[in-house]
C-alpha cells in the first residue's frame, strides 16, 4: 500500500507514518490536497470515512480518513496543516456530496473557512450562535466561556 | 417562479415518529418531495470536548453513554482506538465476550428497528411480537451484565466482567428460543404481500450513492456493497468464528429489512460459538494497562447500524486524550436521504427516513423484588391495577383542585 501510494501521489507526499501495518498516516500540502483526495477516492477507490479537525499550539490540522475495506481493511488518513492566521481551505464537495455535514460542523465548531462550501450554516449550533465563538477550539472552556 | 411552487412540509425537531429531536425539511412539489434538508444538533452533548476532560478509562463509560440502543458500540471502537494506538493485544477470552457482547447488541437492535418499521407502516403485529421477542436478549444481558441497556462491559485492555460456565446453558437456551421466533418472523416479513407492496422499490439507493456519501452498515450491504469491518478489519473473536457477511442487491427499503433479519442468524452463530469456545477453560478477561504513550489511534466496530469510528489522541503526559473525534454511523447514513427521498411521494419518505434507522433509546421497566423472601413483591397484574389507579388519582386530582384544569375547560 505504502509503494501504492507513493507511485500515484509521488512529491506530494511530504511524509509517511506508519503506526501499525493497518494504519497509515500521510502528511501533504494544503494546496494538493484536492488533487490527492481525488486520487484516493476516485483512482483508488477508497471509502471515506470522515474528517477530524484538531487545534494545534500553533496551527490547525485537518485529518481525511480513508479506508481501504478490500486492502486489508488499511485506514489511510491524509493530514494537512492550515495557519491559524488564515484558517481556511479548498471545500471537497464536489468531489464527495457526503462530506459538505462535517465540513459544516468543523466550520461553527472550530472556525476552518472551507472555500467553496455552497451551504456553509450553522448546523449543530443555533442559529444565532455568538460569531466567533468556536466551542472546540482550545481557549474555549466545557461551559462555553473563553 | 420555481422556487414559488414548493411547499415545505416539515417533519420535527419534535415529533411522534422520529425517536429523537431532529428536523427534516420537505420541499414538495404536489405529492412529489423535490428536496430534502436535515437540520441536527437538537440532541448536541458536546461529548468530543466533555471527553478531553476525562480521564482514559472514564471517556469509556462517557461514549457509552452518546447512544442508548447501541451503547457498546462506541465503547468498543474507543477500545479498538487506545488499543491500536498503545499496541495493547487483548487476551483471548476477552476478545470472545466482546463478539459476544455486540453481536447480543446486533440482535436486540435489528428487532427493535424491524419493530418500528413495522409500527411505522401500521403494521402493529409486526412490532409487538418483534419487541416481545427482544426481550429474551435483554434478559440475557441482565444475565451476563447486570444491566439491560448500559452494559459497561469494556475496559482498556479487556473487559470488566466474565462469563462464568454455569450461566452459559441457560443462556443457550434463551438464545435458541430466541432464533425460533425470528425465524418465525423473517419467514413473516418476507412473505407478506403487504410488507412487499409497501417496501419493495422504495428508497432506492444504487452502489454510487453509497460510495458518494461514505453510507456503511445495512444500508451499504442492502445495496450489494459488500463492506463489513468485522470482516475487512477483523478484531475481538470476529475473525476466529465462522460466519458470512449478508448481502442483497436492489437497495430499497425491503432488502434493507432482509438484510438485518438475516444478520440476526449470523449473529446468533457468532455467539453460539463463542460460549462454546469459553465454556471450560479459564483465562484472563483483562490486561493491566499503566500508561497510554504519545500518538494517535483509530478504531473501529460494525456497529448494528455501521461502522463506528473513534479517532484519539495522546501527547504521553495528559490523563486524558487531548482530541476525540467520534463518527456514528448515521451521521454518513443519514445524508443519503438526498439520494433515496428525492422523487418519492411524502408518504413513502416516512419509512426511508425510517430505513436507515436512526437512534432510539426507551427502556422502562419495573419490578419490586423482596430479597429476603426471593420473590416478586408485585406481579404484573398488580402493575397494571397501581397504574390504573394512579391515572384515576391524577385524572381526579387535577379534575377538582387544578386551577389551570379548570381554566383550559
Amino acid at each position: 500500500m505504502i509503494e501504492k501510494l507513493r507511485e500515484k501521489l509521488g512529491e506530494k507526499i511530504k511524509e509517511i507514518n506508519i503506526s501499525n501495518k493497518k494504519r497509515i498516516y500521510i502528511t501533504i500540502d494544503s494546496k494538493d490536497l484536492k488533487d490527492v483526495i481525488k486520487t484516493i477516492f476516485y483512482e483508488m477507490g477508497a471509502r471515506y470515512q470522515i474528517v477530524t479537525g484538531i487545534e494545534n499550539f500553533n496551527n490547525f490540522e485537518l485529518l481525511y480518513h480513508f479506508s481501504f475495506d478490500k486492502e486489508d481493511g488499511i485506514i489511510v488518513s491524509v493530514k494537512t496543516f492550515i495557519e491559524k492566521e488564515r484558517p481556511e481551505i479548498e471545500s471537497l464537495i464536489d468531489i464527495i456530496p457526503g462530506i459538505s455535514y462535517i465540513e459544516r460542523e468543523i466550520w461553527e465548531l472550530l472556525g476552518i473557512n472551507f472555500i467553496g462550501h455552497t451551504n456553509l450554516k450553522h448546523f449543530l449550533l443555533r442559529e444565532d450562535w455568538q460569531e466567533g465563538l468556536y466551542p472546540l477550539r482550545k481557549g474555549v472552556k466545557k461551559d462555553g466561556r473563553t | 417562479m420555481e422556487e414559488l411552487k414548493k411547499v415545505i412540509v416539515p417533519i420535527g425537531p419534535y415529533h411522534p415518529l422520529l425517536e429523537e429531536p431532529e428536523y427534516f425539511q420537505l420541499f414538495c412539489d404536489g405529492e412529489e418531495v423535490v428536496d430534502v434538508e436535515w437540520i441536527a444538533g437538537y440532541n448536541h452533548r458536546g461529548i468530543e470536548k466533555l471527553a478531553e476532560s476525562k480521564h482514559w478509562d472514564q471517556v469509556t463509560f462517557l461514549v457509552e453513554r452518546i447512544c442508548g440502543i447501541c451503547s457498546t458500540s462506541h465503547p468498543f471502537a474507543y477500545c479498538n482506538a487506545v488499543e491500536d494506538l498503545a499496541q495493547i493485544e487483548i487476551p483471548e477470552r476477552a476478545k470472545y465476550i466482546r463478539s459476544i457482547i455486540g453481536e447480543l447488541e446486533r440482535l436486540h437492535s435489528h428487532l427493535l428497528w424491524i419493530g418500528l418499521a413495522g409500527h411505522f407502516l401500521g403494521y402493529n403485529t409486526v412490532f409487538m411480537w418483534a419487541w416481545k421477542y427482544r426481550e429474551g436478549i435483554l434478559d440475557m444481558f441482565e444475565m451476563i451484565t447486570g444491566n439491560r441497556n448500559h452494559y459497561a462491559m469494556f475496559r482498556i485492555g479487556g473487559v470488566r466482567r466474565n462469563i462464568e460456565d454455569e450461566d452459559i446453558p441457560i443462556l443457550k437456551k434463551t438464545l435458541s428460543e430466541v432464533e425460533g421466533k425470528i425465524k418465525m418472523l423473517t419467514e413473516a416479513v418476507i412473505d407478506d404481500p403487504v410488507l412487499s407492496a409497501r417496501l419493495k422499490g422504495v428508497g432506492i439507493l444504487n452502489k454510487e450513492d453509497i460510495k458518494n456519501y461514505g453510507a456503511v452498515g445495512p444500508i451499504a450491504r442492502a445495496s450489494g456493497v459488500d463492506i463489513d469491518v468485522r470482516k475487512d478489519d477483523p478484531y475481538a473473536a470476529y475473525n476466529l468464528v465462522d460466519w458470512k457477511m449478508i448481502t442483497t442487491n436492489n437497495g430499497d427499503v425491503f432488502d434493507k429489512a432482509v438484510v438485518r433479519l438475516l444478520e440476526c442468524f449470523e449473529s446468533i452463530k457468532i455467539i453460539n460459538q463463542s460460549l462454546d469456545r469459553i465454556k471450560g477453560t479459564k483465562g484472563e478477561i483483562w490486561k493491566e494497562v499503566r500508561e497510554i504513550p504519545k500518538g494517535e489511534g483509530i478504531g473501529r466496530h460494525e456497529a448494528p447500524r455501521g461502522e463506528v469510528f473513534h479517532y484519539i489522541r495522546s501527547d504521553g503526559r495528559a490523563s486524558s486524550p487531548i482530541r476525540h473525534k467520534i463518527r456514528a454511523p448515521s451521521y454518513v447514513n443519514i445524508p443519503t436521504f438526498k439520494a433515496s427521498c428525492i422523487g418519492e411521494t411524502i408518504s413513502d419518505v416516512c419509512i426511508i427516513l425510517a430505513g436507515v434507522d436512526p437512534c432510539y433509546c426507551c427502556t422502562e421497566r419495573i419490578a419490586v423484588y423482596d430479597k429476603e423472601k426471593k420473590k416478586k413483591v408485585y406481579s404484573f397484574e398488580d402493575l397494571v391495577k397501581k397504574s390504573i389507579e394512579k391515572t384515576e388519582k391524577i385524572k381526579k386530582e387535577i379534575g377538582k383542585e387544578s386551577k389551570l384544569w379548570k381554566k383550559l375547560f
